[in-house]
């Protein structure tokens, strides 16, 4: 087997129409940006999952990270692709512009520094992410704890793959086959797919993000639905290892337990959260209360959950392009770089 | 010493600070007459003019600073209309708190560019801000319009070469690994484009666009390009050159080097015949050695940028949206 | 960000290691994982979440091995 071959395959299949989800915003990105999809056959369709840890999180929350900026000595930390998320009102890049203290990191651990040398500030932390992230964070409490650092608090939107998977495998029998978050899967381990593929029938494979990966994992996902095999296969061996990061799952357990939460477009799910510990709560910035918020407000127009899950593509929502562009953007799909309507409106062909 | 806000009063401090800092390195025929207005002589060329501002944090950085991206940036946007540059205007706004030493040695850099250059500064002004140290400088240039080409967005034709004049990526990097805490040696291309355009108005040789490409990176520019002319553009994304530092850089932060900001690379769209002849012509030059051609004009009829991928595929190249920023996902 | 690259550990100051992307260095947490000067790390937020057990291109030419057995 080599890499011309199964891209001639992928070309050429002709069996029966597949839809393979890839749960991750990377390898989204990987689709996108090597062109992926013009290597497919026509018969070959791939949907992005909910698998960007900014893209679902819901608009309270965005709300609370805003009101945050706007606390006397408090700075919001955060990603930079949470600038452009909208709240109900506003985005956090709008929120700046009126003169909201929001800083941008690209590790909880910058929070460090930052808190030791301002005393005096509170630095609120827009805590999102998945499994993958979620150590980082606890690696950050631990130090905390250590050098007795009060004034970082962590304001939590985090979230576990598998409870979301879940619901996607029950309520969308029409997707054949899944290529499983990459990173997440170092962390969990290519086995914490098996019950899944069990259950429902369904093909796992887990990928690294070069295109060739990407590439190898289709290949595979397209054999094992043609002979019917319903198995969890580790295309990236090198990284991810069959029981994940033992250590990494230990340090999670330690500081956070599961609840239950909501995500953007797909609704509340039990256990589907990750939040503080109670011993630990005295560093949370409000999340629990955010339990029980919903998006009631986002438009009711907007389609995203149906776009996250699959069921329709983005333009067959009604305000795709038109009130809903990257430049003001209503659903989360549209906001994220990775987002599934974002990406639709920069690279589809006009 | 500082700047502060009595500085910016038009009384002793304000001369002082312009006697001793401003005329030791801008001193010339024009500026010392201390005049309103400067007079300049006619000429039998047409005119260019530009303006623009600098705005950048950190105020120095590797390969560069404040003073001399003024100098080059303003420059550069007269040598992409082919025009030379010949005087300027500046306007520098100064934050109270910012230190002496180093608007000292922004103010050299920016004369020793210009001097470089061979643009003199014709006019100036100051003004104190309150703020935090900080420097803004804004600029104004005048070009003697000599050479034929560029011949102008309306004379692209199929099959000519989209050429760019080096590695991308490379000033934008700089200045986030700065911010970031990112240890690595990746400099400010920052850089004066007439050295390399200088040669290539020389002899008609069929150069239709020439764009710096800076905010928003290549993928805006040719989105520009192709909009405008209404064409379609098709590159090759191995040919697109990228320093593997600045690659991997790009990797880390989740950025796309087709978005990051230059300051001294610029991208010209050539007829077929004289290519050849434009790349040799670059790449003699310290500052092109990695000039290549990434690309041709395929279509007249419609507006799209497309890149061929490593392995085939193919995808569509859009303008940047919002700003390229560190991501988690 | 999933940095899809791993990175090379320079230097190892208790937790705290320098890895190096192809000249970038960048201040990692190695807590949760057995990381030692010279390996290379899968690298999320700050935090090193696996070492590389084998070369990426290694890696490649065994799974178009296995890949055989799925024809």
């Amino acid at each position: 087997m080599n890499l011309e071959s199964i891209i001639q395959e992928i070309k050429t299949y002709d069996g029966h129409k597949l839809r393979i989800m890839e749960v991750c915003g990377t390898h989204t990105s990987s689709i996108f940006k090597n062109g992926i999809r013009s290597m497919l056959s026509p018969a070959i369709q791939l949907i992005s999952g909910p698998g960007c840890p900014v893209c679902v999180t819901p608009s309270s929350y965005i709300d609370k990270t805003i009101e945050w900026s706007h606390e006397p000595n408090s700075i919001l930390l955060t990603f930079g692709d949470m600038i452009k998320v909208p709240g109900k009102n506003q985005s956090l890049g709008d929120a700046r512009a009126d003169g909201a203290r929001i800083e941008i990191i690209y590790s909880p651990q910058e929070a460090l520094k930052k808190a030791n040398e301002n005393p005096g500030n509170t630095y609120v932390l827009a805590s999102v992410g998945f499994e993958t992230t979620i150590p980082a964070y606890s690696l950050l409490i631990e130090q905390m704890e250590k050098d007795n650092i009060t004034n970082i608090k962590m304001l939590t939107a985090l979230r576990r793959v598998l409870p979301a998977l879940d619901f996607i495998c029950s309520t969308d029998q029409t997707i054949d086959a899944y290529i499983a978050p990459g990173h997440v899967s170092t962390i969990l381990g290519s086995q914490a797919y098996m019950d899944l593929a069990r259950r429902y029938k369904k093909p796992f494979v887990v990928a690294g993000f070069e295109a060739e990966h990407v590439l190898i994992a289709i290949y595979d996902l397209i054999k094992q639905v043609s002979n019917q095999r319903y198995e969890v296969h580790n295309l990236y061996p090198s990284m991810v290892k069959p029981e994940g990061n033992k250590v990494g799952i230990t340090y999670i357990d330690k500081y956070f337990e599961p609840g239950p939460a909501h995500w953007r477009g797909l609704g509340t799910m039990d256990d589907s959260g990750y939040y503080l510990r109670q011993e630990y709560q005295k560093y949370d910035a409000g999340s629990l209360s955010l339990i029980t918020e919903t998006d009631d407000h986002v438009l009711s127009s907007c389609r995203c959950g149906e776009v996250i899950t699959g069921r329709i593509n983005p333009n067959g929502c009604p305000l795709f392009g038109n009130a809903c562009t990257p430049l003001k953007a209503k659903g989360p799909c549209m906001v994220s770089a990775e987002g599934t309507c974002g990406i639709w409106y920069r690279f589809a062909d006009k | 010493m500082k700047i502060v806000m009595a500085h910016g009063s038009g009384g002793n401090a304000t001369k002082q600070l312009i006697k001793e800092l401003f005329q030791k390195y801008l001193a010339n025929q024009y500026l010392d007459k201390m005049e309103d207005s400067a007079i300049l002589p006619s000429s039998e060329y047409p005119l260019a003019l530009t303006t623009d501002s600098f705005v950048i944090t950190p105020l120095e950085f590797p390969g560069g600073d404040i003073g001399k991206l003024a100098i080059c940036g303003t420059v550069n946007d007269l040598w992409m209309g082919g025009a030379e540059p010949q005087y300027l205007t500046v306007g520098f706004i100064l934050e109270e708190g910012l230190k002496l030493e180093l608007l000292e040695r922004v103010v050299k850099s920016f004369a020793d560019t210009a001097k470089e250059a061979e643009v003199q500064i014709v006019a100036g002004d100051t003004k104190v801000v309150q703020g935090d140290g900080g420097l803004y400088i804004n600029t104004a240039g005048l070009g003697f319009k000599k050479a034929q080409t560029p011949l102008g967005i309306e004379s692209i034709s199929k099959g000519d070469a989209i050429i760019v004049s080096g590695c991308l990526g490379n000033h934008q990097a700089s200045i986030m690994s700065q911010r970031m805490e990112i240890a690595n040696s990746i400099r400010s291309d920052c850089a004066n484009l007439g050295f390399m355009v200088k040669d290539l108005l020389k002899d008609n040789l069929g150069i239709k666009v020439m764009r710096d490409i800076t905010r928003g990176g290549l993928a805006t520019v040719l989105n520009e390009i192709a909009e405008v002319s209404g064409t379609t553009i098709e590159i090759e994304e191995s040919s697109i050159p990228v320093d593997p530092e600045v690659d991997s850089f790009c990797n880390i932060l989740g950025l796309d080097p087709l978005y990051m900001a230059n300051e001294g690379k610029f991208l010209c769209v050539v007829a077929e015949e004289h290519e050849e002849e434009i790349l040799t012509r670059l790449k003699k030059n310290p500052l092109g050695t990695n000039s290549r051609i990434i690309g041709r004009i395929t279509d007249l009829s419609k507006y799209i940028v497309t890149v061929k991928t490593r392995l085939g595929g193919r995808r569509i190249i859009d303008v940047l949206y919002g700003e390229g920023l560190p991501r988690i996902c | 960000m999933c940095v899809a690259i791993p990175g090379k550990v320079i230097e190892i100051t208790d937790t705290i290691g320098k890895v190096d992307f192809q000249g970038n260095v960048v201040k990692v947490n190695l807590s949760i994982v057995d990381a030692q000067i010279g390996d290379y790390v899968l690298v999320h937020a700050g935090c090193a979440i696996e070492v590389m057990k084998q070369d990426a291109a290694q890696e490649l030419l065994d799974l178009f091995k296995e890949l055989e057995s799925l024809q």
